[in-house]
């Protein structure tokens, strides 16, 4: 079952009076349980790419599918309520609001969801988030107390909170050192297989885009290479159409 | 839920920089101290100053009987003899907004103290709440006379400082004995100094005394004589001390036999006053006074609608306009600089919110990619300001009221405490925190999601 489909996806960026192309025509479809690497060099457009994907840009030209909705010309509100109940992110510098605790920064996004849980919900669903990324004892911690590795659960927790099906990590594991950063793509590969979220990770590291269970690589705006990498399944091998 | 939901939103987000937090809202906590403080001090000075104005008489009404015309020649205000004092008494009872009423009746004669004499400048017959109805209840000596004095005609009196000056040479006259056409008087009571009144004339050189005494025992005019300057017998008539009752007057007409006096019996006529003096509640209901008055006395009188007033009523309109004058200049400049140093404390909130968003940026940025929409920003900072600027309203409101009290107690200024200042003040407040706070708040709205996660 397809869960993201794009068709001929065109990202032009007007500088003035000259258009800078930065997608030129990007197709693929990816489905629901998958692990997937977006990765290429910089200034191939991964970002761009990432940021229609995640709900927070609009395409200049192509058809975005979402869970079978057409978006790609949603207004900026209703992309904000698609995003909050159907994306989650996670970003490379964590974002997490500073002295706030962790259970706050995590009940966060559900004071925009349509869902209007009271306090108490919100602090419970919260606090099962951080049971799940293993930070149960680390409730009413502040970032500033806590590691990087943390930092990150929490901010994984966050993007969770709303049960989204897709999770976006831009670059998760950019300010970790490699310790903390294998304990953090081992956290998405469980969601991944245990809770069958699809998460889609931009990066350039050739040894996080590994852990990925299909790799895309973009290059000048195109997909230069769409494959699964060797020991996933060959069932979750996409394929570009 | 949701307004809940923000505001506590907000209250976090103001925890998390309190040092910036208080130093934002010290710019409201100043202006609405000021407005507070100033609001107080300048109410209780525009009391003090209004009650000063309401002491120079400016609530005083004087009810004078209507002119009489003889062939066309009008004789002035005063020349009919139709005021009663049970006019006086049915005012003060009939009328709300008078605070007091008074019947007069006036005397010009001589005043003997041993080897001294003078004639004030006024000798008033009245009722103790002449004293009220002047604002000179608090005599420098001594006692007023009392209702019970009016009613016995006793003959006591109350000396003003002139003839204190004049006919004691500074010696305490309370108690002693003066004689005014040849009646003693007891000096029960010396006025409290006065001073000129605004035409200059003497206030202090004053002599009161019960008006049945005046009327009875000093003038004996009845309404055959009104005219104090026909009344030349009285004073003619052999003095001893045992005639109390000096009003012999030679009789104009021969006597009327028993018939003539059953064929025109002589009405049996009310004792006249020669003016009443009422003081209005305040100067803004002295025309509403001005009417109940007109009122009450054209149904005591009898008068059809047709026909014109047998009194006049005079206020004294210049200082009423003095006084309303002065209190609007007042409040319109304590008003001006409240106004002024409140929009310096909303400008300081805009500053510092602006920075704020500038500074929150990638918050911002990473709330529009959990699902804030613009509008969630929007709220999220308006009820930012707003707090801010409450919060500083009601320090703001402590520090001023605070402040005033300590004016009082350390300058010994009037003080009044102003609830519509406060609440005012409250609305104020919030109403610079939407007004200062919206420029932010929508700048923050309006970044793009991508920028401002970028954004260091």
């Amino acid at each position: 079952m397809e869960l993201i489909k794009l068709r001929g996806i065109e990202k032009t960026y007007q500088m003035g009076d000259i258009s800078v192309p930065v997608l030129k025509g990007i197709s693929l479809s990816i489905k629901r349980g998958e692990l997937l690497a977006l990765t290429g060099s910089s200034g191939s457009g991964k970002s761009t790419l990432m940021n229609i994907l995640g709900c927070l840009d609009r395409p200049t030209a192509g058809e975005y599918w979402l869970d079978g909705q057409e978006i790609s010309q949603l207004s900026t509100d209703e992309r904000a309520l698609l995003r909050n109940r159907k994306l989650g992110f996670v970003f490379q510098s964590f974002n997490l609001l500073a002295r706030t605790s962790a259970i706050d920064n995590v009940a966060m996004p559900l004071a925009y969801s349509a869902e209007n849980l009271n306090d108490r919900e919100a602090r419970e669903r919260a606090a099962e988030m951080l049971m799940r990324v293993g930070l149960a004892d680390r409730l009413d911690h502040y970032p500033s107390q806590l590691s990087g590795g943390q930092q990150q659960r929490v901010a994984i927790a966050r993007a969770l909170i709303n049960r989204p099906p897709v999770l976006f990590a831009d670059e998760p594991t950019g300010n970790l050192d490699s310790k903390t950063s294998e304990e953090v793509l081992q956290m998405f590969e469980r969601l991944n297989t245990e809770d069958g979220i699809t998460i889609i990770m931009v990066t350039h590291d050739p040894k996080v885009a590994g852990h990925a269970k299909r790799v895309i690589r973009l290059h000048d705006g195109l997909i230069l290479d769409d494959a699964p990498t060797a020991g996933s399944n060959s069932e979750n091998s996409g394929e570009a159409s | 839920m949701r307004v809940y939901a923000t505001a506590r939103t907000a209250f976090k987000a103001l925890r998390r920089n309190p040092m910036r937090a208080m130093l934002t809202t010290l710019g409201i906590v100043i202006g609405v101290g000021a407005v507070i403080a100033m609001m107080e001090i300048g109410a209780g000075s525009s009391a003090a100053l209004k009650k000063t104005i309401a002491s120079m008489g400016a609530n005083v009404l004087v009810i004078q009987p209507g002119t009489a015309a003889s062939g066309g020649v009008s004789f002035g205000a005063g020349s009919t003899t139709n005021l009663t004092p049970e006019d006086s008494q049915a005012i003060l009872r009939e009328c709300p907004a008078i605070r007091n009423a008074t019947p007069m009746v006036r005397a010009r004669t001589q005043v003997v103290y041993g080897n001294r004499n003078w004639v004030p400048n006024a000798m008033y017959g009245t009722t103790p709440a002449y004293l009220a109805v002047q604002n000179w209840s608090n005599l420098a000596e001594g006692e007023p006379f009392s209702d019970r004095d009016v009613l016995n005609s006793n003959r006591v009196c109350l000396l003003g400082q002139t003839l204190v000056r004049e006919l004691f040479e500074g010696v305490s006259p309370v108690g002693k004995d003066i004689r005014i056409k040849n009646i003693a008087f007891r000096v029960i009571g010396v006025l409290a100094p006065k001073g000129a009144n605004m035409m200059g004339m003497d206030q202090d050189d004053i002599i009161l005394a019960p008006w049945t005494t005046i009327k009875y025992r000093v003038t004996g005019t009845s309404l055959t004589s009104a005219n104090q300057s026909t009344d030349s017998t009285a004073s003619t008539a052999v003095n001893t001390l045992s005639n109390r009752y000096p009003a012999t007057q030679g009789t104009l007409y021969p006597a009327q036999d028993s018939v003539q006096q059953s064929d025109n019996p002589m009405p049996v006529r009310f004792a006249n006053i020669d003016s009443i003096m009422a003081a209005a509640n305040s100067s803004e209901e002295i025309s509403l006074a001005i009417e109940q008055i007109t009122g009450v006395l054209r149904e005591r009188h009898h008068l059809r609608p047709d026909e014109p007033d047998d009194f006049s009523i005079r206020d004294m309109a210049e200082l009423t306009k003095t006084l309303s004058t002065t209190t609007t200049l007042m409040t319109n400049l304590l008003l001006a600089v409240a106004m002024i140093s409140l929009v310096v404390g909303g400008v300081g909130i805009m500053n510092i919110m602006l920075v704020s968003v500038t500074e929150r940026t990638r918050e911002i940025g990473l709330r529009m990619a959990v699902g804030a929409r613009g509008r969630d920003i929007l709220r999220q900072f308006l009820v930012e300001a707003v707090v801010l600027c409450l919060t500083g309203g009601a320090m703001g409101i402590v520090l001023g009221h605070g402040g005033s009290l300590l004016v009082k107690l350390l300058l010994h200024w009037p003080v009044e405490t102003s609830p519509t200042a406060i609440a005012a003040a409250v609305l104020v407040s919030a109403g610079v925190g939407i007004i200062f706070g919206f420029y932010p708040a929508w700048k923050a709205s309006r970044l793009d999601p991508i920028e401002a996660l970028r954004y260091e």
